[in-house]
């Protein structure tokens, strides 16, 4: 069994797929704070600097997910999916010029997932 | 009076060196009103090209600037008060009609404060000093502000109008030009801004452009050719734009949202009067402008003794919230501003659930008739947990507070500080002691004591930890766009003798 942190709907996937051919490789980093915070940003892959303040999610639609270390420690037992809908976002994300926005659905790790990933 | 969606032209250009211009590449993205998801107008989708144009005419008018008088800045700046003051009901109008939130709150509050805020740097530019330092007695030091040149300006959509207001205001009292980003989901009070105002500052001076983050707001920030970018919004972009200002070696100012906590001593229910009134109000302020401030009180620590008979008192208070048309003046809520930000607050409420959190009330979107039923509305909503769930520790920017209980000031304290943000936080107490002693323990840049969500001129503004620096509101906000220029003069006649 292969268990996994973050997922994408089928929607999202497809309009990231739209999004990687225009702009070739890209990463999602987990946002906070205000306004378009706690969204994720999809970013050119070159763009965004990352080191070990960020912890590696997985990957969606052949697309690194990432979020702030410190962040993680607060969602790390939740599943989250990636989700796209209508609307106008501010912030530097590459869907925004589309009315498009990338949105997290989560849910609670199950008890297998858990153990799985945070009884290390 | 009644107030209704004021009347917009078809379409809007960039206010770029004085005069409203067409994109150059023709594109524009409409813009509608959470209200009841009506079209409002198209404003420009800019590109880089746009955005060097009106960087190019800032630069170009930066020197004359740079060298007006403080009392002609001065000046300008109460002028554009008074006009703000004199058209301040169709400013209101403008605001609900773009951003969704209640009338009231946009005559009462965005207004009065961007009004005063223009008045406020108007004054304190004409009383303040450089220095004189004599090192000895033929040293002189002498220490004066000079403008950094261009400004680049990135602003939320929570408040347009005053969060302009509040970049903008300081950086033309110090001498600088701007280039300013309103957000995409409510350009329009800056656009009319430009409209009213323009005419009173030289050509370039200030620059309104349009346009998606990507598109526009990336090369704003990353230019070689602006000095400074003031930015408000959220982590990931806060941590791009000061990637590329490393780039650059720029200055950035930050301001990037909370989680605060609002906490209630026990004293507080000590008497059934006005006090308790007004704390129980306090508590329900969660509710102001929807949710959608960075320091929207959030986060809800009671001591446990009086949990009971307080939170009795807040979900009283919190049904009692009339929702409605966001332009009828007894309205005290309104719309979110963008159907992006109505989902995220509905998914948060749901992860709340999940993780175990119990809702006390609200807990829904909520269907308003008519045309309204287009908009984007959400119950107030109060979820009791624990500070460790995701609900307590992410900005959800709605009309929802989750709700935890404390035994004494340590365990506060503790509470208050377990959060990755310090901006805001509110502390509610008859007791003298506590009244200082607790607000000193909390890392926030701005603690509330007995009061919350008052945001004068003259009280500086601004966060701890992630919640980004720089101080906003207050005079020092100037010398975030300054330079400091020293003239080391020597009086002595004689040589050092070295050579």
């Amino acid at each position: 069994m292969t268990y996994k942190r973050v997922d994408i709907t089928k929607q999202a996937a497809m309009l990231l797929k739209e999004l990687k051919a225009e702009h070739g490789e890209v990463i999602f980093h987990q946002s906070g704070g205000c306004c378009d915070g706690s969204s994720p940003m999809l970013l050119p892959k070159e763009d965004f600097y990352l080191d070990d303040n960020d912890i590696y999610l997985g990957e969606v639609g052949q697309v690194s997910f990432y979020m702030s270390h410190d962040q993680f420690e607060y969602w790390k037992h939740t599943h989250l999916t990636v989700d796209v809908t209508p609307g106008r976002g501010a912030s530097f994300s590459l869907e925004i010029p589309k009315g498009k926005r990338f949105i997290i659905r989560s849910r609670m790790l199950t008890k297998e997932e858990h153990e799985h990933f945070n009884s290390l | 009076m009644s107030y209704s969606k004021p009347k917009f032209q078809e379409k809007y250009g960039n206010y770029i060196n004085g005069a409203f211009v067409d994109p150059i590449d023709g594109e524009y993205f409409d813009n509608y009103s959470p209200v009841d998801n009506s079209l409002i107008a198209k404003f420009p989708r800019s590109k880089e090209a746009d955005v060097k144009k009106a960087i190019e005419a800032a630069n170009a008018a930066k020197e004359e600037w740079g060298d007006t008088s403080v009392t002609e800045r001065s000046a300008i700046l109460n002028k554009i008060a008074d006009i703000l003051e004199e058209n301040l009901e169709h400013f209101a109008q403008i605001e609900t009609s773009d951003n969704g939130k209640a009338i009231r709150e946009t005559l009462n509050a965005d207004l009065p404060l961007a009004v005063d805020h223009f008045r406020y740097f108007a004054s304190v530019i004409r009383a303040e000093e450089g220095s004189a330092s004599e090192l000895n007695k033929n040293t002189l030091s002498l220490i004066i502000q000079e403008p950094l040149g261009v400004v680049a300006q990135i602003i939320p959509w929570n408040f347009p109008l005053l969060m302009m207001a509040w970049k903008v205001a300081p950086a033309l009292a110090a001498g600088n030009c701007i280039v300013l980003k309103p957000a995409e989901q409510t350009p329009a009070s800056a656009t009319i801004f430009a409209e009213k105002v323009g005419h009173l500052l030289p050509k370039g001076v200030l620059n309104v452009i349009h346009g998606f983050g990507p598109e526009a707001g990336k090369p704003l920030a990353s230019s070689p050719d602006v000095d400074k970018v003031a930015f408000t919004g959220e982590t990931t972009t806060g941590q791009l734009i000061m990637q590329y200002a490393s780039k650059n070696l720029h200055p950035v100012t930050m301001e990037l949202g909370g989680k605060s906590p609002n906490v209630f001593f026990n004293s507080v229910m000590d008497h059934d009067d006005e006090f308790l009134d007004k704390c129980i109000e306090g508590a329900v302020l969660f509710a102001l402008n929807q949710g959608e401030v960075c320091t929207c009180p959030s986060r809800l620590l009671i001591q446990e003794d009086i949990y009971e008979a307080f939170i009795e008192k807040v979900i009283a208070r919190t049904e009692a919230i009339k929702m409605g048309d966001p332009f009828n003046p007894d309205t005290m809520m309104g719309a979110q501003a963008s159907n992006d930000q109505h989902e995220k607050i509905l998914s948060y409420i749901n992860i709340g659930k999940e993780e175990g959190a119990e809702i006390l009330t609200g807990g829904e979107a909520a269907k308003l008739d008519g045309d309204l039923g287009n908009g984007f509305y959400v119950k107030p909503t109060i979820l009791k947990g624990h500070n460790k769930m995701r609900v307590f520790q992410e900005e959800i920017f709605g009309p929802v507070v989750s709700v935890c209980t404390f035994k004494d000031e340590a365990e506060a304290i503790e509470i208050a500080n377990d959060t990755l943000y310090g901006l805001g936080a509110g502390v509610w107490t008859r007791d003298a002691h506590q009244l200082y002693q607790i607000p000193r323990a909390i890392k926030a840049g701005r603690v509330w004591v007995n009061c919350y969500h008052d945001y004068p001129a003259h009280a500086p503004f601004g966060g701890y930890k992630k919640s980004g620096f720089g101080r906003e509101n207050h005079l020092m906000m100037l010398n975030h766009y300054r330079q400091s220029k020293n003239m080391l003069i020597s009086y002595d006649k004689n040589k050092l003798g070295f050579f």
